[in-house]
């Protein structure tokens, strides 16, 4: 089949960017939508032309570093799916397709659909962690953990840091990463000691990196690929009201 | 020339207890003098320099990912073993320790893999202390599952996300000594030179990778932690980044190549489908303690299944060949996977192959959906079922999954003593980068392990050898000539490749050498093709050097000149493994010379003459590398031939 492409070309982050239009893409079914960039980026370097710079690594959604905006969707039209994990069968031949760049003022662009989305270190940098050091642990089944809180925890523990919910938020809002990060630790017997000095710090950080407030759109979690429950931000809010009503006695 | 592998006296059991407890400290107020650089932030990587960080030490970190969190470790599915024996089935340490060494087919080092063995327990302890959620049972405490080329439960696992959960643990680890100051991280930075200063490694060279800029970065010592390179296979089921050019920059500069041929084919892939194929999915091995591997024994059944007549759930139970089953049947679908890979490809060959090009078999879960219900196989294997899914357009709930062998992990890497010391003082090796451990196989589930074995609990006690030797070393400068060599020869790199400007991509380049190695140096081998492709890879890398289009400059963001080191890197290792794998005129583990085999068709080792490490060092004026031994002896365990019948 064959698709139009418009994509976000941008030099650098001090150049204005603006979309570049790409006729007669042709495209198989079965490919990934990288796969689909990898051919148009082929077709470019044969024309001495500079390929689209985009990120991505595992191609196997997990590693979390695709990022693209597909036709106003983060990663996308398909639910519960990055970029890299997209095929092509779920467009139809003819179709125009816009490809942007995960924006947000927190995540300045690098080049084209290269997006700096380190802020999000910075935010587990300020007490995503449990303080252990190496060879402090006791033994793994010493503390028995309820399956379900183990599993709920888990699920918290597996978003992957892409950035899809502060490029699908009106706000530009990190709440549903940073809340996925606090309660998967929180929930653990193990991470439960640091909690309120953690969510404290870590939602000081969040702000202080220029992310909006969250005003419940619920938007993170429609575009989250690995469908991140909003409850994390419920019970992140819980906690962190705790944990400040704490501080201030 | 022998090498020395510094493997301490004493019984096996007691060697690394003993070690660890006479090895030379450095103490807190030297260590706060020293600056160690750990490249790599993988789980090995990550792990070593937070360890590091939190002794005392200067840390230097550097990846060329976006964040530590992205490295290709993220990606292990099925799980981490550890000798646990919390199934009470029978494991220990040394169990754990004989299936290493008997799957690695006899070619790893006794005393590293029994301390590896011994602390995989820390690991688990480690891991859970800092929150990593470990699948548990309904009782609460953790559970395991059985991999292949084994016969007790061992493996600890997250869904199918344990090198997730456990990079996430590593990388919260290093966070929090990035917080405290003790590490200093330097993302998006690639090595591309290690810089040596009177026979010691002392620094290295490094690209900003948004900049261009070309950073000298000293330090009294230099870990390496830069995963393996299969990607010189182009398709695999490594991270489209993943590359050798850390560890072949640090082999040019002298530090010596280990068994670069053992390469592991993992049985359990998605097939190719196309020419546009960027990469392989892996299809976890852990989908074998449920899933039936066969072929139809009809050819009829074949042809029909090839041109969409008939799926595979109409053939009738007596006309499926489960192979594994028939062929050893004391494992079963779960031999280890140089065994499952080869028997794959032997169905394939004779013409038992089930999509379009013949190169599928089906891993059927029918029959245990039927017996345990969709929905307990969707808790164990759920986003492992919907990633094929994704990928395929197929139900693998309703129709059986089509796999094929694809190339997954590489066992050679820089040669390393028991210090996971490489041949050049002050130069560490850890994680999947060294060739410890695996010998010529490596088991599932004993990656994670190493990695964060050697991460958390060896190197960072073990380079206290090195180090105590330095603490009167004032700072590393890096104003030396040395420096000054190893940056101008990085610049004069990237600018030939620059100035080329022919008109082939690079990636066309990859595409390429991939094809050879797969043909010539895959899942069989045999002198003439080795030989054959030895040529074509020089053929190859002198077309590249004339050919080759890579657009933009130095000074800026620029992927595709980053592409175009790492596979001109590829392209001289590639012609290293021909030369490895000629040498090694044996069959051994993932390593699978046709000359070589026994009258049942199975790989034959020729322990006689092959029981040593090949240690190669870069090729000399002739282009020809040197090849240096390290003899194994085995005084625990009896070589025996590999059976899992
Ligand atoms: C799909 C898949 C599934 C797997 N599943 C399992 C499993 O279930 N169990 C198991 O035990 N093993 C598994 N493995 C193997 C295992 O994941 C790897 O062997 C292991 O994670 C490697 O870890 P590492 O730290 O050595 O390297 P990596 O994780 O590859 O890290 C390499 C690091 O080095 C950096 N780097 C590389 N070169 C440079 C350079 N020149 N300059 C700067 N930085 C550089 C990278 O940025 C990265 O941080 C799997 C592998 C794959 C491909
Ligand atoms: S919460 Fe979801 S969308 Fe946000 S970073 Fe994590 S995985 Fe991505
Ligand atoms: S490339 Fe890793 S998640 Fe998409």
């Amino acid at each position: 089949m064959k698709l139009t492409l418009k994509v976000w070309r941008q030099k650098n982050v001090n150049t204005k960017g603006s979309l570049e239009t790409y006729n007669n893409v042709d495209v198989d079914p079965d490919m990934s939508f990288l796969e689909m960039i990898d051919v148009v980026n082929e077709q470019l370097i044969a024309e001495k032309k500079e390929p689209i710079a985009f990120e991505h690594d595992c191609r196997e959604g997990i590693c979390g570093a695709c990022s693209m905006v597909i036709n106003g969707r983060p990663h996308g039209p398909q639910q519960g799916t990055t970029t890299c994990q997209l095929h092509m069968r779920h467009f139809k031949d003819g179709e125009t397709v816009v490809i942007e760049p995960f924006r947000s003022a927190s995540f300045p662009i690098i080049k084209d659909l290269v997006v700096d989305r380190s802020a999000f270190d910075r935010i587990i940098q300020s007490g995503g962690y449990v303080s252990v050091k190496t060879g402090q642990a006791q033994d793994a089944n010493s503390i028995p953990i309820e399956k379900g809180l183990a599993d709920t925890a888990f699920e918290a523990a597996s978003c992957i840091g892409c950035g899809a919910c502060v490029a699908a938020c009106p706000n530009a809002s990190a709440m549903l990463f940073t809340s996925a990060k606090v309660s998967h630790l929180a929930l653990l017997p193990q991470g439960e000691v640091e909690a309120e000095s953690r969510v404290m710090k870590m939602v000081d950080k969040m702000d202080e990196e220029g992310f909006g407030m969250c005003s419940n759109t619920g938007a993170c979690e429609v575009e989250c690929p690995k469908e991140i429950s909003i409850e994390n931000i419920a019970r992140m809010n819980r906690a962190y009201l705790k944990a400040s009503l704490g501080s201030e006695k | 020339m022998g090498l020395d592998a510094k493997v301490p006296p004493g019984p096996l059991e007691d060697k690394w207890t003993k070690y660890r407890s006479t090895m030379n400290l450095v103490a807190p107020n030297n260590k706060r003098r020293i600056d160690v650089i750990v490249v790599g932030t993988g789980l090995a990587g990550a792990s070593a320099a937070a360890t590091l960080g939190e002794l005392g030490y200067n840390v230097k970190a550097f990846c060329f990912h976006d964040s530590p969190r992205r490295a290709h470790s993220i990606a292990a599915q099925g799980g981490i073993n550890a000798a646990k024996n919390y199934q009470n089935d029978g494991d220990s340490v040394y169990r754990l320790f004989y299936d290493t060494i008997k799957g690695g087919d006899y070619r790893s080092r006794e005393a590293n893999v029994h301390r590896l063995a011994e602390v995989s327990v820390d690991i688990i302890d480690q891991c859970v202390a800092q929150g990593v959620p470990f699948a548990r049972e309904y009782g609460g405490l953790l559970a395991n599952r059985s991999f292949g080329g084994v016969q007790v439960s061992r493996t600890f696992y997250a869904s199918g996300q344990t090198g997730q959960q456990l990079l996430i643990g590593a990388y919260s680890a290093l966070s929090k000594q990035i917080a405290t100051g003790s590490v200093k991280m330097f993302n998006r930075h690639e090595m591309l030179d290690l810089v040596v200063v009177d026979g010691k490694a002392r620094g290295i060279i490094a690209r900003n990778l948004l900049t261009g800029k070309l950073e000298r970065h000293a330090a009294h010592a230099v870990v390496l932690a830069t995963g393996g390179y299969g990607n010189v296979f182009y398709l695999s089921t490594n991270a489209m980044g993943s590359n050798v050019t850390a560890a072949w920059q640090a082999h040019r500069r002298g530090a010596y190549f280990a068994n670069p041929c053992y390469t592991q084919i993992h049985p359990t892939c998605i097939p190719v489908s196309g020419h546009y194929q960027s990469k392989l999915t892996l299809m976890s091995e852990s989908l074998r303690n449920d899933g039936r591997v066969w072929v139809p024994k009809k050819k009829e059944d074949v042809m029909a299944i090839r041109e969409g007549r008939m799926t595979g759930g109409d053939v009738p139970e007596e006309d499926r060949d489960y192979y594994l089953e028939r062929r050893y049947p004391a494992f079963g679908n779960l031999v280890p996977r140089d065994v499952a890979s080869r028997a794959a490809k032997t169905a394939c060959d004779a013409g038992h192959g089930v999509n379009k090009a013949g190169l599928a078999v089906y891993l059927d879960f029918a029959e245990r959906i039927k017996e345990l219900g969709e929905d307990t196989i969707r808790a164990r294997y759920g986003n492992l079922f919907a990633m094929y899914e994704k990928i395929t357009g197929e139900n693998p709930y309703k129709t059986p999954m089509k796999i094929y062998p694809a190339v997954h992990y590489t066992m050679g890497g820089l040669w390393v003593d028991y210090n996971l010391e490489s041949n050049l003082p002050g130069l560490f090796v850890a994680g999947e980068a060294n060739f410890s451990d695996h010998g010529a196989n490596r088991l599932g589930a004993s990656a994670l392990m190493q990695g964060l074995a050697d991460g958390y609990f060896v190197l960072p006690y073990t380079i206290g050898q090195f180090l105590s030797t330095q603490i009167r070393v004032d700072k590393i400068k890096d104003d030396t000539k040395e420096f000054e060599e190893a940056e101008q020869n990085c610049r004069k790199r990237l600018q030939a490749f620059l100035d080329v400007k022919g008109d082939k991509s690079v990636e066309s380049y990859h595409r390429e050498l991939g094809l050879i190695m797969w043909d010539n140096c895959g899942m069989a081998r045999n002198e003439q093709g080795l030989t054959e492709g030895r040529a074509k890879i020089r053929a190859l890398r002198d077309d590249f050097y004339k050919n080759v289009f890579v657009p933009g400059t130095q000074e800026e963001f620029n992927p595709e000149l980053e592409k175009a080191a790492r596979v001109a890197d590829l392209l001289e290792l590639g012609e290293l493994m021909m030369v490895d794998a000629l040498d090694r005129a044996e069959s051994c583990g993932g390593h699978f010379r046709e000359e070589s085999v026994s009258e049942e068709g199975e790989a034959q080792r020729k322990d006689k003459e092959f029981t040593y490490v090949s240690a190669w060092e870069y090729f000399n004026q002739n282009g020809d590398p040197t090849l240096h031994k390290e003899e194994l002896t085995f005084d625990n365990v009896e070589l025996k031939t590999r059976s899992y019948k």
